[in-house]
C-alpha cells in the first residue's frame, strides 16, 4: 500500500454490552408496551375492586379475545409485509357458515368439516393473495373487496338464516376446557392439568433462554445486560405462573382455545424470527426492492402470508361459530379492524417491515382488558369505543413520536 | 478585507452521545462561492442544518451573525425570510405539480385565496430563463430530468429573493453536461451578487468555481483556503479532509487474470414501458477471472440497465442475447436463478435498492445468502452473527456491533454492508454499479483495496463507474458504452480519459 495510513475515524465503541440505560432507551417500544397492559391490568384490577383478576373472569377474558388475538398473528406478519388484510372478519364469517353447512347439510363428521374449514379458508387466502401478488392490485383494495365479497358469501350460502345446533365436538374448540375430569373431583383444590401445564410451560421457557444464552456466550456474540435477562426471564415467569394460579382456580381450568392460541403464538414467533420464511418477510417489508435484487421472491411471500391469513381466518371463525354455537350471517363483524388495531397498539409499522407477534398479541390484550374492564365496570359501548379509538390513536402516536426523536438523533 | 455576509461563530451541535459539531468556525465574504469540504460524517450538512433553522435557536451553542445582525432562526421560514435557502441532496420537487406550481410552493402568487395563474407561470417561465431553463412552466416536475429539476429548485429559491443559497451535493446526481451548466449558473449567480455556500465531494469542481474552500473533519474546522491564486491543489484539500497526505488514491495491484467467466453476447435490452426502445442494443463483453473490468458510460448511457438486465432481468423488456458462464450458455430469467449461477450485483442506489435500512448489518449481510445459515427453513442466528462478525472486522465497517442498523450508518459503511452481502453469496462474478458513488475519499480508498482482494481471490469484477480516473486506476480493461452500443474495448495501457470520453459520446453512425 503506497498511502501513509492514520485512520481518521479511531472511536471504535466495543462491541458488546451496551449500558443499562441506554439499552432500556433502545427497547422503550417494546418494553412499553408491557408497561401499558402491566398498567391497564392494575387499573382496572383497582377500579373494578378485585373483579378483573377473578380466576373465571381471566378465563373469559382469554376466551373471549381468542378469536381476535388468533388473527392478530396473521394480521401483523401481513402488516410486517407492508400490507394489510380488511377482509378477515367476512372470511371467518363465511368459513363459520360454511362449517355449518358441511354438518348439517353435507352430514360431514366435525373433524372433516374441520379440514375442509381450513381448506376453505386457504383456498379464500390464495384467491386474495393471487390477486395481490401476482396482479398486483394493493392489498386494501383486494381484500376491501374481500370483506364485501365473503360477507355476500356468507349471506348467500346462509340465505340469510342462522345455523344452530352444532355437535358437541365442534363446540370444545372455542368453549372447551382441557380435561375437566382427568382428577377425581375432591383433590381438585386446584386445577392440576393447569397447573402442570403452566409448570412444564415455564421449565421449557426457562430451558430454551438460558440454552439460547449459553450459545451466544459460546459464539462471544453481543447479547442483552444480564440483569435485563434475568428480570425479563423472571417477570415472564411470574406472568405464565400468576395465569396458571389464576386459571387453575377457575371453575373449569385451561380453556382448550389457550392452548391452540400458546402453541400458535410460540409457533408464529419461532416463524417470524428464525425462519428463512419469517427473515423474508421483513426483507419484503423493510426494502421490497431490495428484497427483490436480493433474489427472495418476493410474490411469492406475499401470496403465502395472504393463504396463511385465510387458515388462521377460518380457524377463528371455527372457534367463534363454536363458543356461540352458531353461524349466522353477520358474524364476526369488525374483527379485523380489532386485529389491525392489535397489531398497530403492538408497535408494527404502517409502513412495514416492523412488527411483532408478541407485540401483536400484547396489542390485543390491551384491547381485551380494557373491553372487559369497562364492561365490568357498567361503561358503555359508546364510550368503549371511544376509549379504544384514542388508545389506538395514542399508542401509533407515541411511535411516530419516538420514530421522529430517534432519526433527530441520527444527523 | 472584503465584508463578510456571514459569520458563524463556536457552533457546537450536541446529539445524544456524538458531539456533531465542535467550535465551527465559518466566515463567508458577501458575493463569494464558498465550498465546504469533509469526509462524511465530518458535519457538513449539520452545519448547514444549523445555520438554515432546521436545528432552531437554542438546540445549538454559539453565534450566528447574517449581514451584521445576529440571527436567531427558528425554522427554515425564519432563515428563508432574511434571504437564506438550501437547496438539499434530495431533490423536494413535488412530481405530480406543473414546474410554475412547485415554484412557488409555500409561496404562492395568490389573491384573497385564489392562485393567480397568470402570473404564476409568467413568473415561473421569467424564473426559468434566468436559470437558462428552455422550459414550459406547466409541465409536471417529474416529467423533467434530474439535472433540470435542479435548476428548478434554483429558481425557487431566486424566487425568494434569496441573498446566500446553500446547495448540498448539487451535482451527485447529474450527468457532466448538466453539471457544468449547473455550475456555469452559480458563477452567474455570483455575478448578480449572490453568496454561495456549495457542499461537494468533486473537488475539481471546487477547484473550477469556488474562491474559498473551508474544510471540516470530525466536527471541527480545519482550516478555510483561498483558492484565488491556484496553489491550492487537490491533493492538498484531500490532506486536510483526512488528515494525510494521499500519495496515491489507488491501491497498487499486480493482476493475474485467468479463464473467461463471463461471456455477454449479443445482449438487446428494450425499454420496460415504451417496448420500441433499444435500451441496451446488441452488447457484447467478457470477464475474465480475476480481471477488473469497467464499464464506462455517460448517464443515461445504458450502464445500470445492461447490469440489472442480466442480473434476473431486474430491468427491461424482450430481452435478447446469451450468457455464457465458463464456456456454457445459461439462464437468468429470476434474481434467484443469477446469484445461482454466480453473479452478485451491488446497486448504484444501496439505499433504495441495496439495503433494508431499518434492519441491522446482520440481516443485510445475510439477506442474499440466508440459504447458506438455514437447514430446512430455520436459521442458525448464532452462525449469522458470528459471520457478520468476521465481514465487520475484514471490511472494517465502523458500527458499534453487527446489531446496528444499517440505516444510520455512513454512505462508506452502507457501501461496505452492501458488498459484504454480495461477498456471502460467494459469487464468481460482481458487478458492481457505482461502487464509491457519494462516500468519501478514505472511504473510498478501503473500496479500491477490497476490489483488488476480490479480484486477487480469482473473482471476475465488473465496475461500472462515472469517474473516469476511478475506472483507470483499478481497472485492467474498460468498455465504452454510449446509447446502449459498447463503442470501443479498450486496454488499460491505452486507455486516457480524452480517448474515453471520445469513445463514450460517440453517435449513432
Amino acid at each position: 500500500m503506497a498511502t501513509t495510513v492514520k485512520d481518521p475515524h479511531v472511536t471504535t465503541t466495543p462491541p458488546g454490552v451496551k449500558d443499562g440505560f441506554s439499552f432500556l432507551t433502545s427497547r422503550l417500544r417494546q418494553i412499553g408496551i408491557f408497561v401499558a397492559l402491566l398498567v391497564i391490568v392494575t387499573l382496572f384490577q383497582v377500579l373494578t375492586g378485585g373483579a378483573l383478576l377473578m380466576p373465571d373472569n381471566v378465563s373469559n377474558i382469554i376466551v373471549q379475545n381468542s378469536y381476535i388475538l388468533l388473527l392478530a398473528i396473521g394480521m401483523v406478519m401481513i402488516i410486517v409485509a407492508g400490507h394489510i388484510d380488511l377482509s378477515v372478519g367476512s372470511v371467518a364469517a363465511f368459513v363459520g357458515a360454511m362449517s355449518g353447512i358441511m354438518i348439517q347439510d353435507w352430514g360431514l363428521p366435525w373433524w372433516a368439516a374441520f379440514v375442509g374449514s381450513l381448506l376453505i379458508g386457504g383456498l379464500v387466502g390464495a384467491w386474495q393473495g393471487f390477486w395481490v401478488a401476482y396482479v398486483g392490485i394493493p392489498a386494501f383494495i383486494v381484500t376491501l373487496a374481500g370483506m364485501l365479497v365473503f360477507r355476500g358469501l356468507t349471506q348467500i350460502v346462509l340465505e340469510n338464516q342462522r345455523i344452530t345446533g352444532f355437535p358437541e365436538e365442534y363446540r370444545q374448540l372455542g368453549g372447551g376446557f382441557l380435561f375437566p375430569g382427568l382428577f377425581p373431583p375432591e383433590t381438585n383444590l386446584l386445577d392440576w392439568t393447569t397447573v402442570g401445564l403452566g409448570v412444564i410451560a415455564v421449565a421449557l421457557l426457562i430451558i430454551t433462554q438460558l440454552r439460547g444464552r449459553a450459545t451466544r456466550a459460546r459464539l462471544k456474540l453481543e447479547d442483552e445486560p444480564k440483569a435485563w435477562f434475568y428480570t425479563k426471564l423472571g417477570f415472564i415467569v411470574a406472568v405464565i405462573l400468576g395465569v396458571t394460579y389464576l386459571l387453575a382456580g377457575s371453575r373449569s381450568g385451561t380453556p382448550i382455545v389457550l392452548v391452540v392460541l400458546g402453541v400458535l403464538i410460540v409457533a408464529y414467533s419461532l416463524v417470524m424470527s428464525n425462519s428463512v420464511f419469517g427473515r423474508h418477510i421483513y426483507a419484503v417489508g423493510g426494502n421490497l426492492q431490495a428484497a427483490q435484487l436480493s433474489g427472495i421472491n418476493t410474490k411469492r411471500i406475499d401470496f403465502m402470508l395472504f393463504v396463511n391469513m385465510g387458515v388462521l381466518a377460518a380457524l377463528a371463525g371455527l372457534i367463534f361459530t363454536g363458543r356461540l354455537n352458531s353461524a349466522g350471517p353477520g358474524a364476526g363483524n369488525l374483527f379485523e379492524l380489532d386485529a389491525i388495531a392489535a397489531a398497530f397498539i403492538g408497535g408494527a409499522a404502517v409502513t412495514g417491515g416492523v412488527g411483532t407477534v408478541i407485540g401483536a398479541i400484547t396489542g390485543g390484550l390491551i384491547m381485551g382488558v380494557l373491553n372487559n374492564g369497562m364492561s365490568l365496570l357498567g361503561v358503555g359501548i359508546d364510550v368503549q369505543q371511544f376509549i379504544k379509538g384514542m388508545v389506538l390513536l395514542l399508542a401509533v402516536g407515541f411511535d411516530v413520536f419516538n420514530k421522529r426523536r430517534a432519526s433527530n438523533a441520527l444527523k | 478585507m472584503a465584508e463578510n455576509i456571514l459569520r458563524m461563530r463556536r457552533i457546537t451541535k450536541t446529539f445524544p452521545g456524538v458531539k456533531a459539531l465542535q467550535d465551527v468556525n465559518l466566515d463567508v465574504e458577501r458575493g463569494e462561492v464558498h465550498a465546504i469540504c469533509g469526509e462524511n460524517g465530518a458535519g457538513k450538512s449539520t452545519l448547514m442544518k444549523v445555520l438554515s433553522g432546521v436545528y432552531p435557536h437554542g438546540t445549538y451553542d454559539g453565534d450566528i451573525e447574517f449581514e451584521d445582525s445576529v440571527a436567531e432562526f427558528k425554522d427554515i421560514r425564519d432563515s428563508e425570510r432574511d434571504g437564506i435557502v438550501i437547496i438539499h441532496q434530495e431533490l423536494a420537487l413535488s412530481p405530480f405539480l406543473s414546474v410554475a406550481e412547485n415554484i412557488f410552493l409555500g409561496n404562492e402568487r395568490e389573491k384573497r385565496g385564489f392562485i393567480n395563474w397568470n402570473e404564476t407561470n409568467v413568473e415561473a417561465a421569467k424564473l426559468l430563463r434566468r436559470v437558462g431553463l428552455d422550459l414550459n412552466p406547466v409541465v409536471r416536475a417529474g416529467d423533467i430530468g434530474v439535472g433540470k429539476q435542479q435548476l428548478v429548485e434554483i429558481a425557487k429559491a431566486l424566487s425568494k429573493n434569496v441573498k446566500l443559497l446553500i446547495l448540498d451535493e448539487p451535482t451527485a446526481a447529474l450527468n457532466d453536461e448538466d453539471s457544468a451548466h449547473l455550475l456555469g449558473l452559480v458563477k452567474g449567480l455570483r455575478a448578480e451578487g449572490i453568496t454561495c455556500i456549495i457542499i461537494s465531494h468533486k473537488l475539481n469542481e471546487i477547484r473550477a468555481i469556488a474562491d474559498s474552500v473551508t474544510i471540516l473533519r470530525d466536527g471541527r474546522t480545519i482550516e478555510t483556503l483561498s483558492l484565488h491564486d491556484g496553489s491550492v491543489t487537490e491533493e492538498r484539500i484531500i490532506r486536510g479532509m483526512v488528515g494525510r497526505d494521499m500519495e496515491s488514491r489507488y491501491p497498487e495491484r499486480t493482476p493475474s487474470i485467468g479463464e473467461e467467466v463471463l461471456r455477454v453476447e449479443d445482449w438487446t435490452v428494450h425499454h420496460p414501458q415504451e417496448s420500441s426502445r433499444v435500451v441496451v442494443d446488441a452488447a457484447n463483453l467478457n470477464v475474465r477471472a480475476g480481471e477488473v473490468v469497467g464499464i464506462a458510460g455517460l448517464m443515461g448511457a445504458g450502464r445500470t440497465e445492461l447490469a440489472m438486465s442480466i442480473f434476473g432481468r431486474s430491468y427491461g423488456s424482450h430481452i435478447t442475447g446469451t450468457l455464457y458462464k465458463n464456456g456454457s450458455p445459461i439462464t437468468t430469467r429470476t434474481v434467484g436463478e443469477a446469484i445461482g449461477h454466480g453473479i452478485a450485483y451491488a446497486t448504484e442506489d444501496r439505499k433504495r435498492y441495496g439495503l433494508n435500512l431499518i434492519d441491522d448489518i446482520k440481516r443485510n449481510v445475510s439477506g442474499a445468502a440466508l440459504g447458506k445459515l438455514s437447514r430446512r427453513g430455520w436459521v442458525d442466528g448464532g452462525r449469522e452473527a458470528v459471520v457478520a462478525g468476521d465481514y465487520r472486522r475484514s471490511m472494517n465497517i465502523k458500527a458499534p456491533s453487527v446489531t446496528a442498523i444499517t440505516g444510520k450508518l455512513s454512505g462508506g459503511n452502507q457501501q461496505k454492508v452492501v458488498l459484504s452481502k454480495w461477498m456471502f453469496s460467494d459469487p464468481d462474478v460482481l458487478i458492481l454499479d457505482e461502487p464509491t458513488r457519494g462516500i468519501d475519499v478514505g472511504a473510498k480508498y478501503e473500496i479500491y483495496t477490497i476490489i483488488n482482494r476480490l479480484a486477487g481471490e480469482g473473482k471476475a469484477v465488473i465496475v461500472i463507474s462515472s469517474e473516469l480516473p476511478e475506472l483507470l486506476g483499478i481497472c485492467d480493461r474498460i468498455y465504452t458504452l454510449a446509447e446502449g452500443r459498447i463503442t470501443a474495448e479498450v486496454p488499460i495501457g491505452q486507455a486516457t480519459p480524452e480517448l474515453l470520453m471520445q469513445y463514450m459520446t460517440k453517435e449513432k453512425d
